[in-house]
């Protein structure tokens, strides 16, 4: 009887202590040898969860999988970096990718998992939920607790908190959201991990086109200078933006407009459909301020505008503008910043 | 090709228009949506265009077009047009006015599919309330099929599809067999217009009405919601005059 007792309680204070502890998955992201930023402010959005052990699953081909986790193995306060190499993963094929993270979840009972909010990101960790059967959580800006997060609907026009009641959390964050950790100082332990499912491949990768640019990432960024309409055609564009970009050692981006009429490449476009971007300075050069593209770059520190029409909506949320034709204005302020 | 033929299954979601700008109710439970426009979201519109052109586009290849949506009664507006644009049939999935989270949605699709015998399923790759952008991907995961998000282009080669996907930096291509998702960018292509005569046919086309319970799906949420906010506002900004001042003010705000 007093035994029985005995290990009824041991049984309960078990389970109430797995239950309370947490223990986070981040996915790395990288391409071409490169880990992505991304990655950084997703395991700065794994701390703020709570204590519990952060290990960091980076997949691909050996080579890769050697020096990101490397790289990863640099950032303080990681339990673990978990490497899987295959060359099915090599390209981040959801297909591929999705059965791993479920295999190591289940293995490893992690109660949650995060990624960044960025196409890699967002083409995964849903799938991962239909696999575990969890409703997942897209985008969120805040951690409130481990089960509760802040996250912008509506193109963001309203943010909600949810609550999940799910056993497992499936999170992608908005790297501009959460400041990167930094790579350096600690020598994380790195495991290669034995949960390999080597699903067969159902898709295959082709080919890619990228954009490529001196210039710092639009995602990441200090300073963005953003081209709209105004600017007229591709060679204006390139034309007025580039010479400023360049002096401020600013990305460029653009509203829709501009990559509809196809100024510069669709990658650069800042937006609710585009890239959301959050720098210290957002200059933005003929561009009216739609809703949709004021969710790409609200949240940045300082806002500038300038355009001629002293009505466009983009002066509601800039903190300095300047009506002004930007053909004259732009060159001016060019020559003028590089003085 | 392989593929005998393509069964189209095109889901599409009923939102608040996209030129307008949403306001938080007093009760901070959601977004106004008495006496606010409503239509179909953009990326599901493009979604149905892409499946009328493959038809147009591979001569007798698509054998159907089926277009299906949950959410209230009023979503079968959305369903007309489509079937106006080109859909032969649809069905709606009476869920009422309460959001129904994206691993629902592709829960109640997925039955639609296996009843249906589908082989593509076209849809958008977010709407534009939730932006949750998970739909697809869900329910590529629940059937196992291949997926191809954020698609700018898709073309058909052999027994493959061949997709473009817009990427953070660029682009990337990738091809799959048949049955597999594509979920759709802005940049697939342009929908066209419904026409009055072809308003005037699609009443004539099917619209079949299930309830979730139809399809055995349980459509409890596993979020809950427990507040709906204001974005914080930003304080007012000023206007300048001259590009010098312009500086003036950048300066002295630390951002230059």
């Amino acid at each position: 009887m007093f035994a029985r007792t005995t290990r009824s309680l041991r049984t309960v204070s078990v389970s109430t202590l797995r239950a309370r502890l947490l223990s986070t998955l981040t996915i790395a992201e990288h391409s071409n040898a490169t880990l992505n930023a991304g990655t950084l402010s997703a395991i700065s959005a794994a701390r703020q969860l709570g204590p519990g052990p952060i290990n960091v699953l980076v997949a691909g081909a050996e080579a890769d999988v050697t020096s990101i986790a490397s790289q990863i193995a640099q950032v303080d306060g990681l339990t673990k970096v978990i490497t899987v190499a295959n060359t099915a993963y090599a390209k981040g094929l959801p297909e591929n990718l999705a059965a791993l993270v479920a295999a190591e979840v289940k293995a490893n009972s992690y109660t949650h998992v995060v990624a960044s909010g960025s196409a890699f990101g967002r083409n995964l960790l849903p799938r991962v939920g239909a696999l575990l059967d969890v409703q997942p959580i897209s985008d969120i800006t805040q951690v409130v607790n481990e089960s509760t997060f802040v996250r912008p609907i509506y193109a963001g026009n309203a943010i909600a908190t949810v609550h999940s009641t799910d056993p497992i959390k499936l999170v992608t964050i908005r790297a501009s959201a959460f400041a990167a950790v930094e790579l350096a100082g600690a020598s994380t332990t790195i495991e290669a991990s034995t949960n390999d499912p080597n699903v067969p491949k159902s898709s295959e990768w082709i080919s890619e086109e990228i954009t490529k640019s001196e210039r710092p990432d639009l995602g990441t960024a200090k300073k963005v200078v953003s081209g709209g309409r105004g600017l007229k055609d591709k060679a204006n564009f390139e034309a007025v933006m580039y010479p400023l970009a360049d002096a401020l050692g600013a990305a460029i981006g653009a509203s829709r407009a501009a990559v509809d009429a196809g100024f510069c490449d669709n990658s650069l476009q800042v937006g609710q459909t585009g890239k959301v971007v959050a720098p210290e300075l957002y200059l933005s050069v003929g561009i009216s301020g739609a809703i949709q593209h004021l969710a790409g770059m609200k949240d940045s520190k300082t806002i500038a505008a300038i355009n001629k029409d002293g009505d466009a909506p983009i002066f509601e949320v800039a903190d300095v503008g300047l009506v002004a034709d930007l053909f004259e204005a732009v060159p001016e302020l060019t020559s003028k910043i590089k003085a | 090709m392989s593929v005998k033929s393509l069964r189209i299954l095109v889901p599409v979601k009923r939102v608040i228009d996209y030129a307008i700008k949403p306001r938080v109710n007093k009760t901070q439970t959601g977004v106004e949506t008495t006496g606010v426009k409503f239509s179909i979201n953009p990326f599901c519109d493009i979604a149905v265009e892409e499946a009328i052109r493959i038809r147009e586009g591979t001569k007798g290849l698509v054998e159907n077009i089926h277009v299906v949506s949950a959410g209230p009664t009023k979503a079968q507006d959305i369903l007309r047009q489509a079937l106006a644009k080109g859909a032969d049939n649809s069905t709606l999935i009476e869920t009422g006015d309460k959001e129904v989270e994206p691993l629902s949605v592709a829960k109640l699709l997925q039955k639609v599919i296996e009843e249906d015998n589908s082989n593509l399923v076209i849809l958008g790759k977010q709407a534009i309330d939730d932006d949750s952008g998970q739909t697809g991907q869900i329910l590529a995961g629940l059937l196992n099929w291949p997926q191809a998000t954020n698609a700018s282009k898709v073309e058909f080669k052999d027994d493959k599809v061949f997709v473009t996907r817009e990427i953070d930096g660029g682009s990337e291509t990738v091809s799959a067999s048949l049955p597999m998702i594509i979920t759709t960018d802005l940049r697939l292509n342009e929908p066209r217009y419904v026409t009055l005569p072809n308003i005037m046919k699609a009443k004539k086309k099917p619209l079949k009405k299930v309830k979730p319970a139809d399809l055995n799906i349980d459509i409890a949420s596993r979020l809950e919601t427990i507040k709906v906010e204001e974005p914080a506002k930003r304080e007012a900004g000023i206007k300048v005059g001259t590009v010098d001042e312009l500086i003036e003010k950048l300066k002295a705000s630390g951002s230059l």
